[in-house]
């Protein structure tokens, strides 16, 4: 997986005039990140907050803005073929925020992107943000964030930043964070964020945020185990509580069979070389122990 | 979304996947009438969204009028549990009558997506009948799982290779080429999250059947299934449940007594987890959801408030768009609106507004405990066991 996410990154965002589209575009611009244009597709020529460009496409946005990346808000029935218009644009990074997006479009979206080259990121995520670089593509609370060496990895946002807030008030400091989203399909996985923080220079250790459901968990423990990693790994699986067969909001975090409880997840990561974090409480505790 | 077996198979009859004659009946009249109309003994099952449903009872072959009666009687109008189903009951107003099948060889199919490849899956197995759970732990080498290419959906080759692992004779090849073709027609067009028959059967006369009928739909894709979305049957949901997803928020009831309100999922389950290492079970499951205001937040309230069984509220909230003090102003509207004692409440708020939130809960005449972090509410919480 390639991704560049630092200062010189040029992000547009597509649903820009939407309410959360604008209200995060300026926070992102707040954090520092470059924020080049916006697509909204029947408004291109406008300013939004009287500084960035509106385009009509977002292959008008690149061509004028040398955009990218871009990061999408657009609404659930239109994301699919928004991330599709990015993807044929050229544009390198497509980190889709909207939830919802039907599962049968993401099939096909993945494979699009895959034989495209295309990093996807999402969609039901987070984002992405790099605190040394001062770049943030999505809709994390930029504050709780500062510069380090830990690489963050989760499906989810809130806990992610629990995560991130627990690790700063402690003075750990995060290389990259990704959420890569809650949905059976999204566009980068597990593995795909492990390989890039295990060959990241910036990264020296990684915390790892799992959930019930699914087999990602272990897939993720049986490819650290065929690599050559010495960075230690921090663990956490949140959802021993939850109840067999219940959709636990995410639409992948549902307790089907065996491989999708907790107590499976933990025993592979385990495996595999992780130090399990016992609870949620104690993400930044468990970090401190492995880094020393 | 869920629906009923007989509702399952009325769309394989669309789809040209044979089912066993049967029709639904609603009481004891109907489905007497049904059974009448039929020279044969019939089975009788009901029609609840739940697993396990033969185990419990609810499924019975009948020889006379005297014994559909006994079981119509036994059923209709009242709450039905099986192992599957944790404490919940399910109303049973709908029963099928259905012709009953003799059955050569039952065998398992499914379509479902799976995360890990990326892709829709067929999955077979020649232990039809069975929990296939069970069969996936005791006799994993039971089960065949191919992934389906979106470009060319499943291939000939395939096909074959399933119908092979099925121990099916190369005379059926052509009839199961036509049902997975159908099977994924379906599950494509009406944007279904899983098909599962369990058991396929072959009769002895030589034709294959879907005995049973589960599916599932993507809520995600409800927005153009107008024909599915007329399929969902309330009865067999929570109604708080339905009245806050209406609202974007996802509320699961459970059984415990800290009932919480948390944003976003991931940090809603390790707020479940920080629950239960406390010593304690968590009342249900909720995250508020993206795009909450004062009113979205005051409904989140009054739905946990509306479990008995809530003896503490545990409030878990990173602000973002949504302003820690407009979420605040929230609960305390639904506090105010509560006509009985409130609970005591514990309060994490983090990120935008805060510290405003925190200012205009305490000084409210209610009781809050505040946490700044996740041990501290453990630590709170350990003091109310």
């Amino acid at each position: 997986m390639t991704l560049k996410i630092d200062r010189n990154t040029k992000v547009i965002v597509q649903g820009i005039t939407g309410k959360e589209g604008g209200f995060h575009a300026l926070k992102c611009q707040e954090y520092g990140t470059q924020i080049v244009g916006g697509v909204t597709p029947g408004k291109g020529g406008q300013l939004f907050n009287n500084s960035i460009p509106v385009f009509d496409s977002v292959i008008e946005a690149k061509d004028t803005t040398d955009a990218d990346t871009s990061l999408i808000f657009v609404p659930a029935p239109f994301a699919p073929d928004a991330i599709l218009e990015s993807i044929d644009s050229g544009i390198e990074t497509v980190i889709c925020i909207t939830e919802g997006v039907p599962v049968n479009e993401m099939i096909k979206i993945h494979k699009v992107a895959k034989d495209q080259g295309v990093t996807l990121i999402g969609p039901n995520c987070p984002g992405v943000i790099n605190p040394k670089e001062e770049c943030k593509i999505g809709i994390m609370p930029g504050d709780i964030f500062m510069p380090g060496n830990v690489g963050v990895v989760s499906r989810s946002g809130t806990l992610t930043y629990e995560a991130v807030d627990q690790l700063s008030k402690r003075g750990i400091g995060q290389s990259l964070c990704i959420g890569i989203g809650g949905d059976p399909i999204v566009g980068t996985s597990f593995i795909d964020v492990l390989d890039y923080f295990i060959s990241d220079d910036l990264t020296q250790s990684i915390v790892f945020i799992g959930e019930i459901g699914g087999i990602k968990e272990q897939e993720a423990a049986e490819f650290l185990k065929s690599v050559n990693n010495t960075k230690p790994i921090a663990a956490l699986i949140v959802g021993a509580s939850a109840p067999k067969g219940k959709r636990m909001g995410h639409a992948g975090a549902v307790i089907s069979g065996e491989y999708g409880k907790a107590e499976s997840k933990i025993n592979s990561l385990k495996d595999a070389g992780c130090h399990i974090i016992p609870h949620p409480g104690k993400i930044a505790e468990t970090v401190e122990k492995i880094i020393n | 979304m869920k629906i009923h077996e007989y509702q399952a198979k009325e769309l394989f009859k669309d789809y040209d996947i044979n089912i066993p004659e049967g029709y639904v009946g609603e009481n004891k009249d109907e489905i007497l009438k049904i059974y009448k109309s039929f020279d044969d003994d019939v089975v009788l099952k009901v029609q609840v969204h739940a697993g396990g449903r033969g185990k419990a009872g609810g499924v019975r072959l009948v020889k006379s009028e005297q014994e559909v009666i006994e079981f119509a009687e036994k059923f209709f109008g009242k709450g039905f549990q099986t192992i599957q189903t944790e404490n919940e009951e399910f109303i049973v107003n709908k029963i099928l009558v259905e012709k009953v099948s003799d059955i050569n060889s039952e065998s398992y199919i499914a379509l479902l997506v799976d995360g890990s490849n990326q892709s829709l899956n067929i999955i077979a197995s020649p232990e039809g009948g069975m929990d296939i759970e069970e069969v996936a732990s005791k006799s994993p080498e039971n089960i065949l799982t191919l992934p389906i290419n979106v470009i060319t959906g499943p291939t000939d080759f395939q096909i074959r290779k399933i119908n092979n692992f099925l121990r099916y004779e190369q005379t059926y090849y052509g009839e199961l080429r036509k049902i997975i073709r159908n099977l994924y027609e379906l599950y494509l067009s009406k944007d279904c999250s899983l098909i599962e028959i369990n058991p396929l059967i072959q009769n002895k006369s030589g034709e294959i059947l879907a005995l049973d009928a589960k599916i599932t739909f993507d809520e995600d894709a409800l927005f153009r299934q107008n024909l599915i979305k007329e399929l969902r049957d309330l009865s067999q949901e929570n109604p708080v449940e339905i009245e806050t997803a209406k609202l974007g928020i996802k509320y699961i009831q459970l059984q415990g007594s800290v009932g919480c309100i948390v944003n976003g999922a991931g940090l809603a389950m390790a707020t479940m987890d920080v629950i239960n290492v406390s010593g304690l079970k968590p009342a249900n499951f909720l995250d508020i959801g993206g795009g909450a205001d004062e009113n979205k937040v005051s409904e989140a309230m009054l739905a946990v408030l509306s479990d008995q069984n809530v003896e503490v509220v545990l409030i878990n909230l990173f602000g973002g768009i949504l302003r820690c003090d407009v979420a605040a102003r929230g609960f305390l509207s639904a506090l105010d609106k509560y006509n009985k004692k409130a609970p005591e409440l514990i309060i994490r708020m983090l990120g935008t507004n805060s510290d405003k939130g925190k200012e205009i809960l305490s000084a409210s005449k209610y009781n809050i405990s505040f946490a700044d972090n996740l041990n501290e509410i453990s630590k709170i919480l350990i003091t109310k066991r």
